[in-house]
């Protein structure tokens, strides 16, 4: 579905990411983890032709995304908060995404009334501006509309950051149902293991814009991962002495 | 303390990547300031040689304190749309160990500095300096010059208390103009003669020095109003709070008929009443409107043909250019979903021109009774409602492609009160000058039927070729796609 080929990005001579080869078949849900600065917001920047790769291509469903617009219609997102529009309800939102997308109103209320337990009521007929609700409930927002209109791609950059542990959970089994039940590939990154690894069939470490770790999730990938991330908080520390 | 103040609006100002890629209209900003100075100083040096020819009986000295009244009125008005109180982001320094008076008792000193207050010294120096060469005393020339240097302050402070006021209430200019319209009435009509007041409570003053503490209390009482406001808007809820509101959906549905380009009409026409700054801008077309209403009743400047060009794409137009200028940087917030929707560039940038075209044809009908002035005035208003469909709706929108300024719409920040400065009204210049200068040459050169064809053939022009002009204008906006996300994603 995705292929990644030589991609990689510098800002003024300093490399922020460098990946020869990745492919994410179609249907499977990846995991992207890595610490701060290792370059995974700048991925799905680049997948979503929001900046400019210097080097290589990436293809979304064979269009290449920076020469061509026609994966947008397959593909969505929720990177962050910058993807509201803060002086609409969510509704509002919703229903203005769902004309972007081709989904008339009904089609949308219909898609949000099943998310009426992740929304906990918070969102949903309140007559508040996005702007107004708190970042989580804006967060929630943003990731049901990036749901709308069938997308066959769904990225999400930190989705489980400044949510509470109920809607964790939530999430969680909605993004695995999207992705076994319905066939879509949905790239997830995050700064928490455990989550990741709940979530993913598959999880990419990268290091300062490096691929590290490619790994097919299993029993032992929580404690690989800590292990992983261990060991460089240790090296970090001997280099400091 | 205050040496950190100073430090961090220095690094706030030559770091913000705006003022790096706007030198030219720094510069721009800087010339419009010498010539206004300019016209200041010989104002100010041959002011009393007018006065006394205009007013030969008269002691020219008190002619000009009679005419301080209108001046004061005068300079509100401009600080009002021109000055805005300081913005510091005082958020990240509320948890620091500094005390909150510290903070508010700076931005108000800072204001204290501000340019607006030292301009009109550039005036009543050199008046000053007349005075003295034609006999008057010193202590009385001395005594003038600082009560009218407390006058500027006053109207500094009260201007602040203006315009908390309009932005609490969300009011717009309505307070400005309930306050200036209100004393010029009472005062033309001659219910409270605030002319004679003034002047002779200035003439009083500069007989007996110590009369200066009137002004200077008046001073300070405005000063610790202003302190009082911003004292209280010191905590994050207090902006917090207000802000929270039932949403007044309206029905839109009426746009449906535009097809593709709806759902961004909607959102455009949401963008505008939500959000303060919009909504203000919104307000002030009445003031577009109603411009002509400044020249029109006076014979001198109806006699003047190329004033109705100027004045017809003003009001015409005054929407298309306060709005247009800052295309696409109103959606400057969620650009970057923008970007990743399944959206035609074409679609959203017709829905802004269509909306604008609209602005221009309702401006235009409203503007109908002009012709009580002169069926010839509307037909140059008509002119240049369709030099503005045709040609500036097109550049504006082209201007658009090189926007790389963000706009906060839903900005919380305590001290930022209107987000208009004098830039944005120095922006409009070019798109009026233009069509005025062509058609004032043409008119003078040949005759009016010949100016009225030029502005409607070009327009005419511009709208005929509107499909290739939006293909080309559509392309500027791609090119420089990255360019506008990664400029939008920083703050100022």
């Amino acid at each position: 579905m995705i292929y990644t080929k030589d991609i990689s990005k510098s800002y003024s001579g300093t490399q922020v990411l460098k990946i020869d080869e990745l492919e994410i078949p179609k249907g499977q849900s990846f995991g992207l983890v890595g610490n701060n600065g290792a370059g995974k917001t700048t991925y799905f920047s680049l997948l979503l032709d929001l900046i400019n790769p210097s080097t290589g291509t990436i293809t979304n469903n064979s269009v290449v995304v920076s020469q061509s617009e026609d994966w947008k219609p397959f593909t969505s997102a929720f990177i962050d908060e910058t993807f509201l529009i803060g002086y609409l309800t969510p509704e509002e939102y919703f229903y203005f995404i769902g004309d972007l997308r081709g989904q008339n109103k009904a089609d949308v209320d219909k898609l949000t009334a099943k998310f009426e337990d992740f929304f906990n009521g918070e969102i949903i007929g309140k007559k508040k501006y996005l702007r107004d609700l708190s970042k989580g409930n804006q967060k929630k927002a943003g990731i049901v509309a990036a749901l709308i209109g069938n997308p066959e791609v769904i990225i999400l950059d930190e989705p489980f950051a400044n949510l509470d542990p109920t809607t964790q959970i939530r999430l969680k089994q909605i993004l695995k149902d999207l992705a076994e039940k319905q066939g879509v590939t949905v790239l997830v990154s995050s700064h928490d293991l455990m989550h990741v690894t709940d979530v993913c069939e598959r999880i990419v470490v990268l290091e300062k814009g490096e691929v590290v770790k490619d790994l097919e999730t299993n029993p032992t990938t929580l404690k690989e991962l800590e292990a992983h991330f261990a060991k460089s908080a240790v090296s970090v520390s001997q280099e400091e002495e | 303390m205050i040496k950190h103040f100073l430090n961090l609006e220095w690094k706030q100002y030559f770091r913000s990547s705006y003022w790096q890629k706007n030198l030219a209209l720094n510069i721009l900003l800087v010339f419009f300031a010498l010539y206004m100075i300019g016209i200041f100083v010989f104002l100010g040096i041959f002011l009393f040689k007018i006065l006394s020819k205009m007013f030969p009986e008269q002691d020219p000295f008190i002619v000009a304190n009679s005419f301080i009244f209108f001046w004061i009125l005068g300079e509100i008005g401009m600080r009002f749309f021109l000055q805005k109180l300081p913005v510091m982001s005082v958020k990240p320094l509320l948890t620091l160990p500094i005390k909150r008076s510290t903070i508010v008792n700076f931005v108000l000193g800072k204001s204290a500095l501000s340019f607006f207050n030292f301009f009109p010294l550039f005036l009543t120096i050199p008046f000053g300096i007349s005075l003295l060469n034609n006999g008057y005393s010193a202590s009385v020339v001395l005594t003038w010059l600082a009560t009218m240097f407390l006058i500027s302050l006053i109207a500094n402070f009260l201007n602040f208390i203006l315009e908390a006021f309009s932005a609490e209430r969300e009011l717009s200019f309505l307070p400005l103009i309930i306050l200036v319209g209100g004393l010029y009435g009472l005062n033309y009509f001659e219910i409270i003669s605030f002319q004679d007041i003034v002047s002779s409570g200035i003439l009083a003053i500069t007989e007996n020095p110590i009369y200066l503490l009137i002004p200077f209390v008046v001073l300070v009482a405005l000063y610790t109003f202003n302190y009082s406001i911003l004292r209280k808007k010191l905590f994050l809820d207090a902006s917090l709070k207000t802000k929270v509101k039932e949403v007044n959906a309206s029905d839109l549905s009426w746009t449906k008929r535009f097809g593709d380009i709806a759902p961004f009409m909607q959102l455009d026409l949401k963008l505008i009443w939500r959000n303060k700054r919009t909504k203000s801008m919104a307000f002030l077309m009445v003031i577009g409107l109603l411009y002509g209403l400044f020249f029109y009743p006076q014979p001198m400047y109806r006699e003047m043909e190329f004033m109705w060009a100027f004045i017809g794409i003003f009001s015409t137009g005054f929407f298309l250019i306060n709005f247009g200028q800052f295309i696409p940087a109103w959606d400057s917030g969620y650009y970057k979903m923008l970007m990743s929707q399944n959206i035609k560039y074409e679609q959203y940038l017709r829905s802004k021109f269509i909306l604008m075209v609209m602005s221009v044809v309702i401006m235009f009908v409203l503007g109908i009774p002009y012709a009580f002035f002169g069926w010839k005035i509307l037909i140059a208003h008509a002119a240049a409602a369709v030099y503005n469909i045709g040609v500036n709706s097109h550049v504006i929108l082209w201007g658009g492609s090189y926007n790389r300024k963000k706009i906060e719409l839903d900005k919380k920040a305590a001290f930022n009160y209107q987000g208009t400065g004098a830039v944005q009204w120095l922006i409009g210049i070019p798109l009026m000058a233009l069509p005025m200068a062509l058609f004032g040459l043409l008119n003078w050169l040949i005759n009016f039927e010949i100016a009225i064809a030029t502005l409607v053939i070009m327009g005419v022009i511009g709208i005929l070729l509107h499909k290739k002009l939006m293909a080309f204008i559509t392309q500027k906006y791609l090119d420089s796609k990255y360019k506008m996300i990664a400029a939008f994603g920083k703050d100022s």
